[in-house]
Protein backbone atom coordinates (compact mmCIF):
# COMPACT_ATOMS: atom_id res chain seq x y z
CA UNK A 1 0.00 0.00 0.00
CA UNK A 2 0.78 3.41 -0.38
CA UNK A 3 0.63 6.49 1.37
CA UNK A 4 -1.80 9.30 0.13
CA UNK A 5 1.27 11.48 0.39
CA UNK A 6 3.15 9.17 -2.55
CA UNK A 7 -0.21 9.46 -4.47
CA UNK A 8 -0.57 12.38 -4.56
CA UNK A 9 3.13 13.15 -5.77
CA UNK A 10 2.87 10.17 -7.94
CA UNK A 11 -0.24 12.09 -9.42
CA UNK A 12 1.38 15.56 -9.59
CA UNK A 13 4.41 13.95 -11.63
CA UNK A 14 2.24 12.05 -14.28
CA UNK A 15 -0.05 15.37 -14.99
CA UNK A 16 3.61 17.38 -15.47
CA UNK A 17 4.24 14.62 -17.25
CA UNK A 18 1.08 14.88 -19.82
CA UNK A 19 1.39 18.59 -20.10
CA UNK A 20 5.33 18.47 -20.68
CA UNK A 21 4.64 15.79 -23.27
CA UNK A 22 1.54 16.73 -24.77
CA UNK A 23 3.53 16.39 -27.90
CA UNK A 24 3.70 12.90 -27.51
CA UNK A 25 0.06 12.83 -26.23
CA UNK A 26 -1.32 14.37 -29.94
CA UNK A 27 1.50 11.81 -31.24
CA UNK A 28 0.31 8.57 -29.36
CA UNK A 29 -3.48 10.16 -31.18
CA UNK A 30 -1.75 10.15 -34.83
CA UNK A 31 -0.22 6.78 -34.41
CA UNK A 32 -3.96 5.51 -33.11
CA UNK A 33 -5.67 7.01 -35.62
CA UNK A 34 -3.13 5.56 -38.45
CA UNK A 35 -3.49 2.37 -36.66
CA UNK A 36 -7.14 2.11 -36.96
CA UNK A 37 -7.15 2.90 -40.50
CA UNK A 38 -4.05 0.32 -41.43
CA UNK A 39 -6.33 -1.98 -38.95
CA UNK A 40 -9.81 -1.49 -41.15
CA UNK A 41 -7.84 -2.49 -44.26
CA UNK A 42 -6.96 -5.47 -42.40
CA UNK A 43 -10.35 -5.92 -40.79
CA UNK A 44 -12.08 -5.99 -44.27
CA UNK A 45 -9.49 -8.29 -46.13
CA UNK A 46 -9.80 -10.41 -42.77
CA UNK A 47 -13.72 -10.60 -43.35
CA UNK A 48 -12.93 -12.07 -46.55
CA UNK A 49 -11.32 -15.19 -44.88
CA UNK A 50 -13.61 -15.88 -41.83
CA UNK A 51 -17.15 -15.79 -43.48
CA UNK A 52 -15.67 -17.93 -46.63
CA UNK A 53 -14.64 -19.98 -43.80
CA UNK A 54 -17.80 -20.19 -41.33
CA UNK A 55 -19.98 -20.53 -44.38
CA UNK A 56 -18.29 -22.80 -46.97
CA UNK A 57 -15.97 -24.35 -44.46
CA UNK A 58 -12.70 -23.80 -46.32
CA UNK A 59 -9.80 -21.80 -45.76
CA UNK A 60 -9.18 -19.90 -48.77
CA UNK A 61 -5.58 -19.31 -49.23
CA UNK A 62 -6.07 -17.28 -52.54
CA UNK A 63 -8.32 -14.76 -50.55
CA UNK A 64 -4.50 -12.37 -50.26
CA UNK A 65 -4.44 -12.61 -54.00
CA UNK A 66 -7.57 -11.04 -54.65
CA UNK A 67 -6.07 -8.39 -53.36
CA UNK A 68 -3.49 -8.37 -56.27
CA UNK A 69 -5.84 -9.66 -58.89
CA UNK A 70 -7.70 -6.22 -57.49
CA UNK A 71 -4.46 -4.29 -57.50
CA UNK A 72 -3.95 -4.92 -61.45
CA UNK A 73 -7.65 -4.21 -62.17
CA UNK A 74 -7.21 -1.24 -60.78
CA UNK A 75 -4.15 -0.17 -62.49
CA UNK A 76 -5.70 -1.41 -66.13
CA UNK A 77 -9.15 0.70 -65.32
CA UNK A 78 -7.84 3.85 -63.79
CA UNK A 79 -5.75 3.71 -67.19
CA UNK A 80 -8.60 3.14 -68.78
CA UNK A 81 -11.47 5.71 -67.36
CA UNK A 82 -9.15 8.37 -65.97
CA UNK A 83 -11.22 8.09 -62.82
CA UNK A 84 -10.31 5.86 -59.53
CA UNK A 85 -13.45 6.11 -58.03
CA UNK A 86 -15.65 4.24 -61.09
CA UNK A 87 -12.33 2.27 -61.67
CA UNK A 88 -12.83 1.28 -58.28
CA UNK A 89 -16.54 0.06 -58.99
CA UNK A 90 -15.68 -2.03 -61.85
CA UNK A 91 -12.66 -3.58 -59.65
CA UNK A 92 -14.72 -4.49 -56.91
CA UNK A 93 -17.78 -5.75 -59.42
CA UNK A 94 -15.11 -7.49 -61.54
CA UNK A 95 -13.33 -8.82 -58.41
CA UNK A 96 -16.45 -10.06 -57.18
CA UNK A 97 -17.72 -12.33 -60.12
CA UNK A 98 -13.94 -12.87 -59.75
CA UNK A 99 -14.40 -14.36 -56.51
CA UNK A 100 -17.63 -16.83 -57.65
CA UNK A 101 -16.11 -18.41 -60.76
CA UNK A 102 -13.16 -19.30 -58.58
CA UNK A 103 -15.60 -20.80 -56.27
CA UNK A 104 -17.34 -22.70 -59.05
CA UNK A 105 -14.40 -23.73 -60.75
CA UNK A 106 -11.64 -24.59 -58.08
CA UNK A 107 -13.91 -25.28 -54.70
CA UNK A 108 -17.16 -26.84 -55.53
CA UNK A 109 -16.54 -29.74 -57.27
CA UNK A 110 -14.11 -30.61 -53.80
CA UNK A 111 -17.41 -30.26 -51.87
CA UNK A 112 -17.19 -32.66 -49.18
CA UNK A 113 -13.72 -33.90 -50.32
CA UNK A 114 -10.60 -34.25 -47.36
CA UNK A 115 -9.88 -30.78 -45.80
CA UNK A 116 -6.43 -31.54 -46.97
CA UNK A 117 -7.28 -31.93 -50.68
CA UNK A 118 -8.83 -28.08 -50.19
CA UNK A 119 -6.22 -26.60 -48.66
CA UNK A 120 -3.72 -27.94 -51.45
CA UNK A 121 -5.70 -26.77 -53.98
CA UNK A 122 -6.40 -23.15 -52.28
CA UNK A 123 -2.46 -23.06 -52.20
CA UNK A 124 -2.30 -23.81 -55.80
CA UNK A 125 -4.85 -21.44 -56.99
CA UNK A 126 -2.81 -18.96 -55.32
CA UNK A 127 0.14 -19.56 -56.97
CA UNK A 128 -2.02 -19.91 -60.18
CA UNK A 129 -2.81 -15.81 -60.16
CA UNK A 130 0.64 -14.99 -58.76
CA UNK A 131 1.82 -16.66 -61.86
CA UNK A 132 -1.20 -15.34 -64.34
CA UNK A 133 0.23 -12.06 -63.04
CA UNK A 134 3.26 -12.07 -63.98
CA UNK A 135 3.03 -13.93 -67.48
CA UNK A 136 0.26 -10.95 -67.89
CA UNK A 137 2.08 -8.26 -66.92
CA UNK A 138 5.59 -9.24 -66.26
CA UNK A 139 7.77 -9.18 -62.67
CA UNK A 140 8.35 -5.13 -62.91
CA UNK A 141 6.54 -3.26 -60.11
CA UNK A 142 3.57 -1.32 -61.64
CA UNK A 143 2.17 2.06 -60.10
CA UNK A 144 -0.88 3.29 -60.42
CA UNK A 145 -1.63 7.31 -59.01
CA UNK A 146 -5.45 6.86 -57.42
CA UNK A 147 -5.68 10.51 -56.53
CA UNK A 148 -2.83 13.31 -56.92
CA UNK A 149 -1.74 14.61 -53.48
CA UNK A 150 -4.59 14.30 -50.82
CA UNK A 151 -2.53 16.28 -48.25
CA UNK A 152 -2.68 16.56 -45.01
CA UNK A 153 -5.23 17.70 -42.31
CA UNK A 154 -3.43 19.67 -38.93
CA UNK A 155 -5.66 19.80 -35.57
CA UNK A 156 -3.20 21.51 -33.60
CA UNK A 157 0.04 19.77 -33.56
CA UNK A 158 -1.58 16.55 -35.45
CA UNK A 159 -0.71 16.00 -38.40
CA UNK A 160 -2.80 13.15 -40.33
CA UNK A 161 -2.78 12.31 -43.99
CA UNK A 162 -6.28 12.63 -45.68
CA UNK A 163 -5.95 9.48 -47.34
CA UNK A 164 -5.89 7.91 -43.74
CA UNK A 165 -9.36 9.29 -42.91
CA UNK A 166 -10.62 8.60 -46.34
CA UNK A 167 -9.61 4.81 -45.67
CA UNK A 168 -10.88 4.56 -42.22
CA UNK A 169 -13.97 6.42 -42.81
CA UNK A 170 -14.88 4.27 -45.58
CA UNK A 171 -14.15 0.92 -43.18
CA UNK A 172 -16.25 2.04 -40.82
CA UNK A 173 -19.08 2.73 -43.04
CA UNK A 174 -18.63 -0.95 -45.75
CA UNK A 175 -18.27 -2.57 -42.20
CA UNK A 176 -21.71 -1.30 -40.64
CA UNK A 177 -22.94 -1.89 -43.59
CA UNK A 178 -21.96 -5.45 -43.76
CA UNK A 179 -22.86 -6.01 -40.06
CA UNK A 180 -26.20 -4.55 -40.87
CA UNK A 181 -26.81 -6.83 -44.20
CA UNK A 182 -26.02 -9.62 -41.96
CA UNK A 183 -28.28 -9.45 -39.25
CA UNK A 184 -31.35 -7.91 -40.85
CA UNK A 185 -31.39 -9.13 -44.04
CA UNK A 186 -33.14 -12.40 -45.39
CA UNK A 187 -29.70 -13.32 -47.07
CA UNK A 188 -27.90 -12.11 -44.10
CA UNK A 189 -29.77 -14.36 -41.27
CA UNK A 190 -29.65 -17.37 -44.09
CA UNK A 191 -25.50 -17.12 -44.05
CA UNK A 192 -25.36 -17.10 -40.52
CA UNK A 193 -27.77 -20.06 -40.65
CA UNK A 194 -25.44 -21.83 -43.14
CA UNK A 195 -22.31 -20.99 -40.96
CA UNK A 196 -23.92 -22.93 -37.80
CA UNK A 197 -25.35 -25.55 -39.64
CA UNK A 198 -25.51 -26.62 -43.29
CA UNK A 199 -27.87 -29.53 -43.03
CA UNK A 200 -30.38 -27.72 -41.11
CA UNK A 201 -30.64 -25.35 -43.51
CA UNK A 202 -31.21 -26.65 -46.27
CA UNK A 203 -34.04 -28.41 -44.27
CA UNK A 204 -35.39 -24.57 -44.46
CA UNK A 205 -35.28 -24.02 -47.82
CA UNK A 206 -31.84 -22.43 -47.99
CA UNK A 207 -29.62 -23.11 -51.54
CA UNK A 208 -26.57 -23.17 -49.76
CA UNK A 209 -24.50 -23.60 -52.88
CA UNK A 210 -26.31 -20.20 -53.93
CA UNK A 211 -25.63 -18.86 -50.37
CA UNK A 212 -21.79 -19.93 -50.45
CA UNK A 213 -21.06 -18.32 -54.11
CA UNK A 214 -22.43 -14.93 -52.24
CA UNK A 215 -19.92 -15.15 -49.83
CA UNK A 216 -17.10 -15.70 -52.06
CA UNK A 217 -18.95 -12.71 -54.45
CA UNK A 218 -18.52 -10.11 -50.68
CA UNK A 219 -15.34 -11.78 -49.48
CA UNK A 220 -13.91 -11.09 -52.99
CA UNK A 221 -15.77 -7.50 -52.85
CA UNK A 222 -14.22 -6.66 -50.00
CA UNK A 223 -10.86 -7.48 -50.63
CA UNK A 224 -11.09 -5.43 -53.82
CA UNK A 225 -11.77 -2.35 -51.73
CA UNK A 226 -8.95 -3.56 -49.39
CA UNK A 227 -6.73 -3.48 -52.79
CA UNK A 228 -7.85 0.30 -53.47
CA UNK A 229 -6.93 1.51 -49.45
CA UNK A 230 -3.79 -0.64 -49.37
CA UNK A 231 -2.99 0.90 -53.11
CA UNK A 232 -3.50 4.47 -51.64
CA UNK A 233 -0.73 4.49 -48.57
CA UNK A 234 2.05 2.52 -51.38
CA UNK A 235 0.74 3.08 -55.20
CA UNK A 236 3.00 -0.43 -56.16
CA UNK A 237 1.26 -3.56 -57.67
CA UNK A 238 3.23 -6.98 -58.57
CA UNK A 239 2.80 -10.07 -58.63
CA UNK A 240 2.72 -10.94 -54.85
CA UNK A 241 1.29 -7.44 -53.89
CA UNK A 242 -1.48 -9.91 -51.61
CA UNK A 243 0.40 -11.94 -49.56
CA UNK A 244 1.60 -10.01 -46.78
CA UNK A 245 -1.37 -8.27 -46.70
CA UNK A 246 -3.14 -11.70 -47.53
CA UNK A 247 -1.09 -13.32 -44.29
CA UNK A 248 -1.66 -10.00 -41.57
CA UNK A 249 -5.88 -10.40 -43.03
CA UNK A 250 -5.85 -14.54 -42.52
CA UNK A 251 -3.97 -14.17 -38.86
CA UNK A 252 -6.10 -11.08 -37.89
CA UNK A 253 -9.35 -13.52 -38.71
CA UNK A 254 -7.56 -16.29 -36.14
CA UNK A 255 -6.51 -14.21 -33.36
CA UNK A 256 -10.37 -13.02 -33.57
CA UNK A 257 -11.79 -16.26 -33.99
CA UNK A 258 -11.53 -17.76 -37.65
CA UNK A 259 -15.73 -17.79 -38.49
CA UNK A 260 -16.61 -14.85 -36.43
CA UNK A 261 -17.32 -11.35 -37.99
CA UNK A 262 -16.52 -9.12 -35.28
CA UNK A 263 -13.69 -11.47 -34.30
CA UNK A 264 -12.14 -10.20 -37.73
CA UNK A 265 -13.08 -6.74 -37.25
CA UNK A 266 -11.44 -7.03 -33.87
CA UNK A 267 -8.52 -9.26 -35.01
CA UNK A 268 -7.96 -6.27 -37.52
CA UNK A 269 -7.95 -3.18 -36.02
CA UNK A 270 -5.34 -4.96 -33.51
CA UNK A 271 -2.75 -6.04 -35.92
CA UNK A 272 -3.24 -2.39 -37.44
CA UNK A 273 -2.58 -0.61 -33.87
CA UNK A 274 0.60 -2.49 -33.43
CA UNK A 275 1.57 -1.98 -36.84
CA UNK A 276 1.66 1.62 -36.48
CA UNK A 277 3.29 1.77 -32.66
CA UNK A 278 5.92 -0.26 -33.49
CA UNK A 279 7.05 1.57 -36.48
CA UNK A 280 7.06 4.80 -34.19
CA UNK A 281 9.30 2.86 -31.90
CA UNK A 282 12.29 2.48 -33.46
CA UNK A 283 14.19 -0.81 -31.80
CA UNK A 284 10.55 -2.71 -31.96
CA UNK A 285 10.05 -1.84 -35.55
CA UNK A 286 12.34 -4.48 -36.76
CA UNK A 287 10.17 -6.63 -34.50
CA UNK A 288 6.57 -6.01 -36.16
CA UNK A 289 5.85 -9.18 -37.87
CA UNK A 290 7.31 -11.30 -34.50
CA UNK A 291 5.12 -9.37 -32.72
CA UNK A 292 2.35 -10.04 -34.00
CA UNK A 293 2.61 -13.83 -35.22
CA UNK A 294 3.68 -13.86 -31.90
CA UNK A 295 0.38 -12.66 -30.20
CA UNK A 296 -1.33 -15.08 -32.67
CA UNK A 297 0.54 -18.10 -30.81
CA UNK A 298 -0.33 -16.65 -27.92
CA UNK A 299 -4.04 -16.31 -28.71
CA UNK A 300 -3.96 -19.94 -29.56
CA UNK A 301 -2.31 -21.43 -26.54
CA UNK A 302 -4.43 -19.66 -24.18
CA UNK A 303 -7.69 -19.19 -26.34
CA UNK A 304 -7.66 -21.73 -29.12
CA UNK A 305 -10.88 -20.53 -30.50
CA UNK A 306 -9.90 -16.95 -30.84
CA UNK A 307 -10.84 -13.55 -29.16
CA UNK A 308 -14.61 -13.90 -29.94
CA UNK A 309 -14.96 -17.27 -31.60
CA UNK A 310 -17.16 -19.60 -29.75
CA UNK A 311 -16.43 -22.77 -29.16
CA UNK A 312 -18.16 -25.08 -31.55
CA UNK A 313 -21.31 -27.09 -29.89
CA UNK A 314 -20.44 -30.78 -30.19
CA UNK A 315 -23.37 -32.05 -32.91
CA UNK A 316 -25.41 -34.67 -31.88
CA UNK B 1 -54.01 -41.99 -51.55
CA UNK B 2 -50.38 -42.36 -51.02
CA UNK B 3 -48.43 -38.53 -50.23
CA UNK B 4 -45.11 -40.53 -50.00
CA UNK B 5 -43.83 -43.57 -51.63
CA UNK B 6 -40.42 -45.07 -50.63
CA UNK B 7 -39.08 -47.60 -53.14
CA UNK B 8 -35.96 -49.70 -52.47
CA UNK B 9 -33.80 -47.35 -50.32
CA UNK B 10 -30.17 -48.85 -49.81
CA UNK B 11 -27.86 -46.19 -47.83
CA UNK B 12 -24.08 -46.75 -47.49
CA UNK B 13 -21.35 -44.79 -45.64
CA UNK B 14 -18.21 -45.80 -47.01
CA UNK B 15 -18.59 -49.69 -47.20
CA UNK B 16 -21.15 -50.01 -44.17
CA UNK B 17 -24.53 -50.58 -45.72
CA UNK B 18 -27.23 -48.60 -43.63
CA UNK B 19 -30.28 -49.09 -45.61
CA UNK B 20 -31.05 -52.41 -47.18
CA UNK B 21 -34.04 -51.69 -49.82
CA UNK B 22 -36.37 -49.94 -47.67
CA UNK B 23 -40.18 -49.74 -48.94
CA UNK B 24 -43.01 -48.26 -47.42
CA UNK B 25 -45.82 -45.31 -48.06
CA UNK B 26 -47.47 -42.72 -46.18
CA UNK B 27 -51.10 -42.18 -46.61
CA UNK B 28 -52.72 -38.60 -47.02
CA UNK B 29 -54.04 -37.48 -43.77
CA UNK B 30 -52.36 -40.46 -41.89
CA UNK B 31 -50.03 -40.27 -38.52
CA UNK B 32 -47.13 -43.13 -39.84
CA UNK B 33 -44.60 -44.10 -37.37
CA UNK B 34 -41.31 -45.93 -38.00
CA UNK B 35 -39.87 -47.54 -34.98
CA UNK B 36 -36.82 -49.23 -34.42
CA UNK B 37 -33.68 -49.73 -32.15
CA UNK B 38 -31.11 -46.86 -31.95
CA UNK B 39 -29.11 -47.65 -34.93
CA UNK B 40 -31.38 -49.23 -37.18
CA UNK B 41 -31.26 -46.95 -39.97
CA UNK B 42 -34.36 -44.68 -38.84
CA UNK B 43 -32.42 -41.49 -39.66
CA UNK B 44 -31.02 -42.68 -42.36
CA UNK B 45 -34.30 -43.36 -44.13
CA UNK B 46 -35.44 -39.55 -43.17
CA UNK B 47 -32.30 -37.81 -44.44
CA UNK B 48 -32.46 -40.05 -47.78
CA UNK B 49 -36.11 -39.19 -48.46
CA UNK B 50 -35.47 -35.04 -48.08
CA UNK B 51 -32.36 -35.58 -49.83
CA UNK B 52 -29.25 -34.86 -47.10
CA UNK B 53 -27.94 -37.76 -47.94
CA UNK B 54 -28.54 -39.77 -51.36
CA UNK B 55 -29.36 -43.23 -51.89
CA UNK B 56 -27.73 -46.12 -54.32
CA UNK B 57 -30.63 -47.45 -56.01
CA UNK B 58 -34.32 -47.11 -55.45
CA UNK B 59 -37.18 -43.92 -55.90
CA UNK B 60 -39.39 -41.69 -54.12
CA UNK B 61 -42.00 -39.87 -55.03
CA UNK B 62 -43.91 -37.52 -52.94
CA UNK B 63 -47.19 -35.51 -53.90
CA UNK B 64 -46.89 -37.25 -57.21
CA UNK B 65 -43.22 -36.15 -58.34
CA UNK B 66 -40.62 -38.14 -58.33
CA UNK B 67 -38.02 -36.20 -55.62
CA UNK B 68 -35.61 -38.81 -55.54
CA UNK B 69 -32.69 -36.21 -57.25
CA UNK B 70 -33.95 -33.43 -56.05
CA UNK B 71 -32.37 -31.10 -54.18
CA UNK B 72 -33.28 -30.92 -50.71
CA UNK B 73 -34.51 -26.96 -50.94
CA UNK B 74 -36.12 -28.17 -53.60
CA UNK B 75 -38.04 -30.81 -52.10
CA UNK B 76 -39.17 -28.57 -49.10
CA UNK B 77 -40.32 -25.64 -51.44
CA UNK B 78 -43.19 -28.82 -52.88
CA UNK B 79 -44.25 -29.32 -49.03
CA UNK B 80 -42.32 -31.37 -47.07
CA UNK B 81 -41.09 -30.49 -43.48
CA UNK B 82 -38.84 -31.85 -41.24
CA UNK B 83 -37.57 -31.65 -38.00
CA UNK B 84 -34.46 -33.38 -37.55
CA UNK B 85 -33.09 -35.57 -34.86
CA UNK B 86 -31.32 -33.35 -31.99
CA UNK B 87 -33.42 -30.42 -32.77
CA UNK B 88 -30.53 -28.43 -34.58
CA UNK B 89 -32.09 -25.12 -34.22
CA UNK B 90 -29.92 -22.37 -35.04
CA UNK B 91 -28.57 -21.27 -31.72
CA UNK B 92 -27.10 -17.90 -31.94
CA UNK B 93 -30.35 -16.40 -33.78
CA UNK B 94 -33.43 -15.42 -31.73
CA UNK B 95 -36.54 -17.58 -31.45
CA UNK B 96 -38.52 -15.04 -33.91
CA UNK B 97 -35.60 -15.22 -36.57
CA UNK B 98 -35.11 -19.10 -36.44
CA UNK B 99 -39.26 -19.32 -37.44
CA UNK B 100 -38.28 -16.39 -40.03
CA UNK B 101 -35.75 -18.76 -41.01
CA UNK B 102 -38.82 -21.90 -41.41
CA UNK B 103 -40.42 -19.88 -43.86
CA UNK B 104 -37.81 -19.04 -45.62
CA UNK B 105 -39.11 -20.01 -49.11
CA UNK B 106 -42.25 -17.90 -48.44
CA UNK B 107 -42.08 -14.80 -50.27
CA UNK B 108 -45.67 -13.02 -48.89
CA UNK B 109 -45.24 -11.16 -45.81
CA UNK B 110 -48.33 -11.34 -44.95
CA UNK B 111 -48.71 -15.25 -45.18
CA UNK B 112 -45.55 -15.37 -43.02
CA UNK B 113 -47.39 -13.66 -40.06
CA UNK B 114 -50.42 -15.93 -40.33
CA UNK B 115 -48.06 -18.81 -39.67
CA UNK B 116 -46.17 -16.98 -36.96
CA UNK B 117 -49.58 -16.57 -35.31
CA UNK B 118 -50.82 -20.26 -36.10
CA UNK B 119 -47.31 -21.42 -33.91
CA UNK B 120 -47.47 -18.84 -31.50
CA UNK B 121 -50.91 -20.11 -30.59
CA UNK B 122 -49.98 -23.96 -30.62
CA UNK B 123 -47.06 -22.81 -28.59
CA UNK B 124 -47.35 -19.46 -26.33
CA UNK B 125 -44.28 -20.00 -24.32
CA UNK B 126 -42.18 -18.94 -27.45
CA UNK B 127 -44.02 -15.95 -28.21
CA UNK B 128 -42.96 -14.97 -24.61
CA UNK B 129 -39.58 -15.90 -25.50
CA UNK B 130 -39.69 -14.61 -28.99
CA UNK B 131 -36.39 -12.43 -28.85
CA UNK B 132 -34.72 -14.85 -26.97
CA UNK B 133 -31.36 -16.27 -28.12
CA UNK B 134 -32.39 -19.96 -29.11
CA UNK B 135 -29.60 -21.53 -27.61
CA UNK B 136 -30.59 -20.59 -24.04
CA UNK B 137 -34.14 -22.17 -24.56
CA UNK B 138 -34.23 -25.43 -22.42
CA UNK B 139 -34.53 -28.98 -24.29
CA UNK B 140 -38.51 -28.85 -24.18
CA UNK B 141 -38.18 -25.33 -25.48
CA UNK B 142 -35.99 -26.35 -28.17
CA UNK B 143 -37.78 -28.73 -29.18
CA UNK B 144 -41.31 -26.87 -29.64
CA UNK B 145 -39.02 -24.96 -31.91
CA UNK B 146 -37.56 -27.06 -34.22
CA UNK B 147 -41.62 -28.43 -34.60
CA UNK B 148 -42.78 -24.62 -35.43
CA UNK B 149 -40.02 -23.89 -37.11
CA UNK B 150 -40.94 -26.96 -39.67
CA UNK B 151 -44.52 -25.97 -39.36
CA UNK B 152 -43.92 -22.21 -40.93
CA UNK B 153 -43.39 -23.91 -43.86
CA UNK B 154 -46.79 -25.10 -44.45
CA UNK B 155 -46.06 -28.68 -45.05
CA UNK B 156 -48.27 -31.40 -46.63
CA UNK B 157 -45.98 -33.86 -44.73
CA UNK B 158 -44.26 -32.99 -41.28
CA UNK B 159 -41.43 -36.24 -40.66
CA UNK B 160 -40.39 -35.72 -37.21
CA UNK B 161 -36.90 -37.54 -36.00
CA UNK B 162 -37.10 -38.70 -32.58
CA UNK B 163 -39.18 -35.84 -31.05
CA UNK B 164 -38.95 -37.23 -27.55
CA UNK B 165 -35.57 -37.89 -27.73
CA UNK B 166 -33.59 -36.53 -23.89
CA UNK B 167 -36.97 -35.02 -22.56
CA UNK B 168 -38.67 -35.87 -19.48
CA UNK B 169 -42.12 -37.52 -19.31
CA UNK B 170 -44.28 -35.03 -18.67
CA UNK B 171 -42.56 -33.12 -21.91
CA UNK B 172 -42.78 -35.76 -24.19
CA UNK B 173 -46.77 -36.13 -23.54
CA UNK B 174 -46.80 -32.30 -24.24
CA UNK B 175 -45.00 -33.23 -27.35
CA UNK B 176 -47.09 -36.51 -28.83
CA UNK B 177 -49.76 -33.87 -27.71
CA UNK B 178 -48.41 -31.31 -29.65
CA UNK B 179 -48.21 -33.66 -32.94
CA UNK B 180 -51.82 -35.04 -32.54
CA UNK B 181 -53.03 -31.40 -32.49
CA UNK B 182 -51.03 -30.71 -35.53
CA UNK B 183 -52.50 -34.09 -37.34
CA UNK B 184 -55.89 -32.79 -36.55
CA UNK B 185 -55.35 -29.56 -38.35
CA UNK B 186 -54.64 -31.68 -41.29
CA UNK B 187 -51.06 -32.37 -41.63
CA UNK B 188 -49.69 -35.61 -42.69
CA UNK B 189 -47.18 -37.00 -40.21
CA UNK B 190 -44.00 -39.33 -40.84
CA UNK B 191 -43.26 -40.05 -37.22
CA UNK B 192 -39.44 -41.48 -36.37
CA UNK B 193 -39.30 -42.77 -32.79
CA UNK B 194 -37.64 -45.06 -30.56
CA UNK B 195 -40.52 -44.77 -27.95
CA UNK B 196 -42.39 -47.30 -29.67
CA UNK B 197 -45.39 -47.18 -27.16
CA UNK B 198 -45.86 -43.38 -27.52
CA UNK B 199 -45.56 -43.37 -31.28
CA UNK B 200 -48.31 -46.38 -32.02
CA UNK B 201 -50.88 -45.12 -29.64
CA UNK B 202 -50.80 -41.39 -31.55
CA UNK B 203 -49.96 -43.40 -35.00
CA UNK B 204 -51.89 -44.92 -37.69
CA UNK B 205 -50.13 -47.50 -38.92
CA UNK B 206 -46.48 -48.38 -38.62
CA UNK B 207 -43.27 -49.77 -40.12
CA UNK B 208 -40.72 -51.61 -37.58
CA UNK B 209 -36.69 -51.42 -38.77
CA UNK B 210 -34.49 -54.01 -37.82
CA UNK B 211 -30.63 -53.28 -38.82
CA UNK B 212 -31.75 -51.82 -42.06
CA UNK B 213 -34.70 -53.98 -42.81
CA UNK B 214 -38.28 -53.15 -42.42
CA UNK B 215 -39.08 -56.04 -40.84
CA UNK B 216 -42.90 -55.85 -39.72
CA UNK B 217 -45.63 -53.65 -40.44
CA UNK B 218 -49.53 -53.10 -39.52
CA UNK B 219 -51.46 -50.90 -37.84
CA UNK B 220 -50.42 -49.31 -35.42
CA UNK B 221 -53.15 -50.85 -33.07
CA UNK B 222 -52.36 -54.28 -33.91
CA UNK B 223 -48.47 -53.61 -33.40
CA UNK B 224 -49.04 -52.66 -29.87
CA UNK B 225 -50.73 -56.06 -29.29
CA UNK B 226 -48.34 -58.13 -30.98
CA UNK B 227 -46.28 -59.99 -29.17
CA UNK B 228 -42.80 -59.83 -30.55
CA UNK B 229 -43.29 -56.17 -30.50
CA UNK B 230 -44.48 -56.28 -26.92
CA UNK B 231 -40.76 -58.30 -26.32
CA UNK B 232 -38.62 -56.20 -28.14
CA UNK B 233 -40.19 -52.85 -27.83
CA UNK B 234 -42.92 -51.97 -25.72
CA UNK B 235 -40.97 -53.79 -22.29
CA UNK B 236 -43.68 -55.96 -21.26
N1 LIG C 1 -22.44 -40.49 -40.92
C1 LIG C 1 -22.33 -41.82 -40.74
N2 LIG C 1 -21.19 -42.47 -41.04
C2 LIG C 1 -21.07 -43.80 -40.87
N3 LIG C 1 -22.04 -44.59 -40.41
C3 LIG C 1 -23.21 -44.03 -40.09
C4 LIG C 1 -23.42 -42.60 -40.24
N4 LIG C 1 -24.68 -42.32 -39.84
C5 LIG C 1 -25.23 -43.50 -39.47
N5 LIG C 1 -24.36 -44.52 -39.62
C6 LIG C 1 -24.63 -45.94 -39.33
O1 LIG C 1 -25.78 -46.31 -40.05
C7 LIG C 1 -26.61 -47.11 -39.26
C8 LIG C 1 -27.99 -46.47 -39.17
O2 LIG C 1 -27.89 -45.27 -38.44
P1 LIG C 1 -29.12 -44.28 -38.23
O3 LIG C 1 -29.80 -44.11 -39.52
O4 LIG C 1 -28.62 -43.08 -37.56
O5 LIG C 1 -30.03 -45.13 -37.23
P2 LIG C 1 -31.14 -44.67 -36.21
O6 LIG C 1 -31.59 -43.30 -36.57
O7 LIG C 1 -32.21 -45.70 -36.36
O8 LIG C 1 -30.53 -44.71 -34.85
C9 LIG C 1 -25.92 -47.28 -37.92
O9 LIG C 1 -25.26 -48.49 -37.93
C10 LIG C 1 -24.96 -46.14 -37.88
O10 LIG C 1 -23.82 -46.48 -37.14
MG1 LIG D 1 -31.63 -41.66 -35.38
Amino acid sequence: MCTVKEFLNYEIFCGALFFKKKGIFMEFIGTLINGLSLGGVYAMIALGYTMVYGIAKLLNFAHGDIIMVGGYLLFVFVGIVNNSIIALLITAVLCAIFGIVMEKLAYKPLRGASPLAVLITAIGVSYLLQSLAQIIFGTQTKFVTLFQNLGVINIGSLVIQVSTLITLFSCIVIMAGLTLFIKFSKTGRAMIAVSEDRGASELMGINVNSIITITFAIGSFLAAAASFFYLLKNPQINPTLGSMPGIKAFTAAVIGGVGSIPGAMAGGVLLGIIEMFTAKVSFLTPYTEAIEFGILILILLVRPSGLLGKKRREKV
Amino acid sequence: MALLEVHDLNVYYGVIQALKGINFKVNEGEIVALIGANGAGKTSTMQSIVGLIQSKTGNIIFDDKDITKMATHTIVSIGMSQVPEGRRIFQELTVYENLLMGAFLQKDKKKIKEALADVYELFPRLKERKNQIAGTLSGGEQQMLAISRALMNRPKLLMLDEPSMGLSPLLVQEVFGIIKKIHEAGTTILLVEQNAKMALKIADYAYVLETGRIVLEGKASELLKNDDIKKAYLGS
